[in-house]
């Protein structure tokens, strides 16, 4: 039996699954948003197509068919960044632990693990690696928190 | 310059607390990654793209782990390092690669975190050297000492390795992503074969500026990379890049592992869509929390600056150092190079020496190379795109004493840019994915060519063991490519590709020729040059001038023809 992790402000937990259905882009770009409150995103989908229609929302989900398909970072990133969605942002499909961490740099907060999955073991997974040096969804660039840590000099 | 412990100094890029600590803790993730997988809780499925990341090939006889040498830079305490690697954990030998990387052909899976925990302690890593990610990032072997170069590229590669290590929204792009920067005028990088280049110059106020080129590339699809942006500030660099990187990772092709390459996708967009996808996107970015400042430019850039050169130093002169021997002048003439300080010389220590594999080297040589870097070159070293040493800053009055001990230790073949100079992959000796073998045919190639070569000068001959081209056959002035006829190995010919600022894909001169037919074919290929060539013409220039024919005409002489019919 697998699990959902979520983000919460006291490090990752394992949650209850909540059984959301989540409607395609097209089924709710046809009822214009109306009464759906979960959508998810397949990778070919443009997240930049929900821009200033997400207020009905509660949860979108990206999907990932197989753990090396990589565009669901790239959505995830233009939801946060250039949508701006600040609502939860789901991982579902093939979601394993060693892509747990990089999703979650990339804005994913919410991660539907897939079947077969160690839930409790992927609760580490999110901090095996601490310096980042890349501005993401996470914070600064190393550089700027180089200047802070380092006080500038080495 | 940097001062390190013990009053000695550094010429790199020096890893501080926060480097030191993402590279030991990616070594215990990999540790942990590779544990799972040997007790079953990770599958060879999930496994591959994770050990991929880490530089760890399936290979035919065992896993090859391939080791970043970011931009070519190494230290001689790195270098005896990599010697330690070879001995203890591979057969003694290292092949040094034509993106400027080591790899080791022999390696145990199940060593290789410990082996990445030797690396980590002199500041080295495997992240990302392979896997269809950002790899390591490549420049002129010369950067910093080159007298044409304009701007050094050295910073800026180093910037562009830490925000491409471990980006956590390009790590499973469609296809692998080279990155290659060119700072002078004549281009080393091989930069019009790189998915990303930059070539840097200065503005008409002396600010750094940066062509931009997209989608060049070898393999079954040989492109040159085409210009989409002229004069891109450097403080934009790595937004504009992530850019470039986010069109491709969401749009670049990922149902044909052969069309997957950003080269695809900008030739099916075509370059101006291409451009004005990141464009938008880049509008977006431009001035973000990834823009380059003059402060990080700074604290990097301090890595790099000159070591503490004699002043004025000895000006010998490469002529008047030549006395007497004719083979230390011919090293002179092909293996030193002009430096950009009066009295000092770049040298280029061959690893292209008869019946030994382009690019190798021993455990005992490395160590050796180490010493020498140490005696003459402020204990620094580059490796070349065409799979050389370069001792970077050697005092012209040194030269003779360096050459007698390069010498004395077979580095001292005075064979660079002269046709034994070969590039070639490891081959169907050791690759996994080859057609047919490298090694014996550059091994024959040399054996035929070594007499003539001072005759005919410059010719760079480049050999793939498949289409995948590693051993950059398409822009060889002649290429050689192993193909597979039936379970039996043969070989096409292709002549005039080259891969400097006025790069060009070389054509195939015609059928396949089996093995023992290359090195003939290839001689007669240098002797129609010969009987062509005009007053200084190298053979890349009369091949251009004249065109291909006459060389299918040789390659291809009648009664074989008639054969083939």
């Amino acid at each position: 039996m697998s699990a959902l992790i979520r983000i919460t402000p006291s490090g990752p937990l394992i949650a209850e699954r909540d059984g959301r259905v989540f409607a395609p882009l097209a089924q709710w770009l046809a009822q214009a948003g109306e009464d759906i409150r979960a959508l998810v995103l397949s990778p070919t989908d443009d997240p930049l197509l929900l821009e200033g229609r997400t207020g009905a929302l509660e949860v979108i989900a990206i999907e990932f068919p197989k753990p090396t398909d990589g565009r669901g970072f790239s959505i995830a990133s233009l939801a946060r960044r250039r949508l701006g969605w600040r609502g939860e942002l789901r991982a579902i499909g093939a979601v394993a632990y060693d892509q747990l961490a990089f999703m979650a740099r990339c804005g994913f907060d919410a991660f539907d693990l897939r079947e077969g999955e160690d839930a409790k073991a992927c609760l580490r997974a999110f901090s095996e690696i601490s310096v980042t040096y890349q501005h993401s969804n996470d914070g600064a660039t190393i550089f700027r928190r180089r200047e802070a840590a380092l006080g500038g000099g080495r | 310059m940097v001062v390190i412990a013990g009053g000695k100094f550094s010429l790199m890029y020096r890893y501080d607390a926060l480097d030191r600590r993402l590279v030991a803790e990616r070594v215990a993730q990999f540790r942990d990654q590779t544990a799972r997988y040997l007790d079953g809780r990770l599958s060879a499925e999930d496994f591959k793209p994770l050990r991929l990341q880490n530089g760890l090939y399936e290979q035919r006889h065992a896993p090859m782990l391939r080791v970043a040498i970011p931009y070519g830079m190494l230290s001689a305490r790195q270098l005896r390092t990599l010697a330690e690697i070879a001995l203890r954990y591979d057969r003694g030998y290292g092949h040094f690669t034509t993106r400027q990387n080591i790899q080791f052909n022999w390696v145990r899976i199940e060593d290789a975190p410990d082996i990445l925990a030797l690396l980590a302690d002199v500041e080295m890593h495997a992240i990302q050297t392979s896997g269809n990610c950002v790899r390591n990032v490549t420049t002129d072997a010369f950067a910093g000492v080159a007298p044409d170069e304009l701007v050094d590229p050295r910073p800026y590669c180093e910037m562009m390795r830490q925000w491409s290590t471990l980006h956590p929204e390009f790590a499973h792009l469609p296809r692998k992503f080279k990155v290659a920067f060119n700072g002078a005028r004549e281009d080393r990088a091989a930069s019009s074969v790189h998915d990303l280049a930059f070539d840097l110059y200065r503005n008409g106020v002396g600010e750094v500026r940066f062509r931009v080129k997209v989608g060049g590339g070898q393999g079954r699809t040989p492109r040159l990379a085409v210009t989409i942006h002229d004069d891109l500030p450097w403080q934009d660099m790595l937004t504009y890049t992530e850019a470039i990187l986010r069109a491709y990772n969401r749009w670049g092709r990922r149902d044909n592992l052969y069309k997957a390459r950003i080269k695809i996708l900008v030739e099916a967009l075509g370059a101006e869509t291409f451009a004005k996808e990141v464009d938008e996107d880049f509008a977006f970015l431009e001035g973000g929390p990834a823009t380059l400042t003059h402060e990080e430019l700074q604290r990097v850039s301090a890595c790099f600056v000159d070591p503490p050169y004699e002043d004025p130093a000895t000006e010998v002169g490469h002529v008047r150092a030549g006395s007497k021997r004719p083979r230390f002048r011919r090293w002179l003439v092909r293996n030193v190079g002009p430096h950009k300080r009066a009295g000092y010389a770049t040298v280029t220590l061959s690893l292209k020496r008869p019946s030994v594999a382009p690019g190798d080297a021993t455990a005992a040589e490395m160590l050796k190379i180490a010493d020498l870097a140490e005696r003459y070159s402020f204990g620094e070293l580059r490796v070349t795109h065409a799979q050389n040493l370069v001792l970077p800053d050697v005092a012209e009055r040194d030269l003779l004493a360096l050459w007698l001990e390069a010498e004395s230790l077979d580095l001292a073949e005075p064979n660079v840019g002269l046709a034994t100079d070969m590039i070639a992959c490891p081959g169907g000796d050791f690759c996994a994915l080859a057609n047919a073998r490298s090694i014996p045919i550059a091994d024959a190639i040399q054996a035929r060519l070594a007499p003539l070569e001072a005759k005919i000068g410059e010719l760079a001959i480049k050999i793939s063991g498949c289409i995948n081209s590693c051993g950059h056959h398409h822009v060889g002035h002649i290429g050689v490519l192993g193909v597979d006829k039936n379970g039996e190995e043969w070989y096409q010919v292709l002549v005039g590709g080259r891969s400097d600022e006025k790069s060009a894909l070389g054509q195939v001169l015609g059928k396949a020729v089996p093995a023992v037919e290359v090195a003939p074919l290839i001689e007669r290929l240098a002797r129609v040059y010969l009987r062509e060539r005009r007053a200084s013409e190298r053979f890349i220039d009369t091949a251009q001038r004249i065109g291909v024919e006459p060389f299918k005409k040789a390659a291809y002489p009648a009664p074989v023809l008639e054969a083939a019919l």
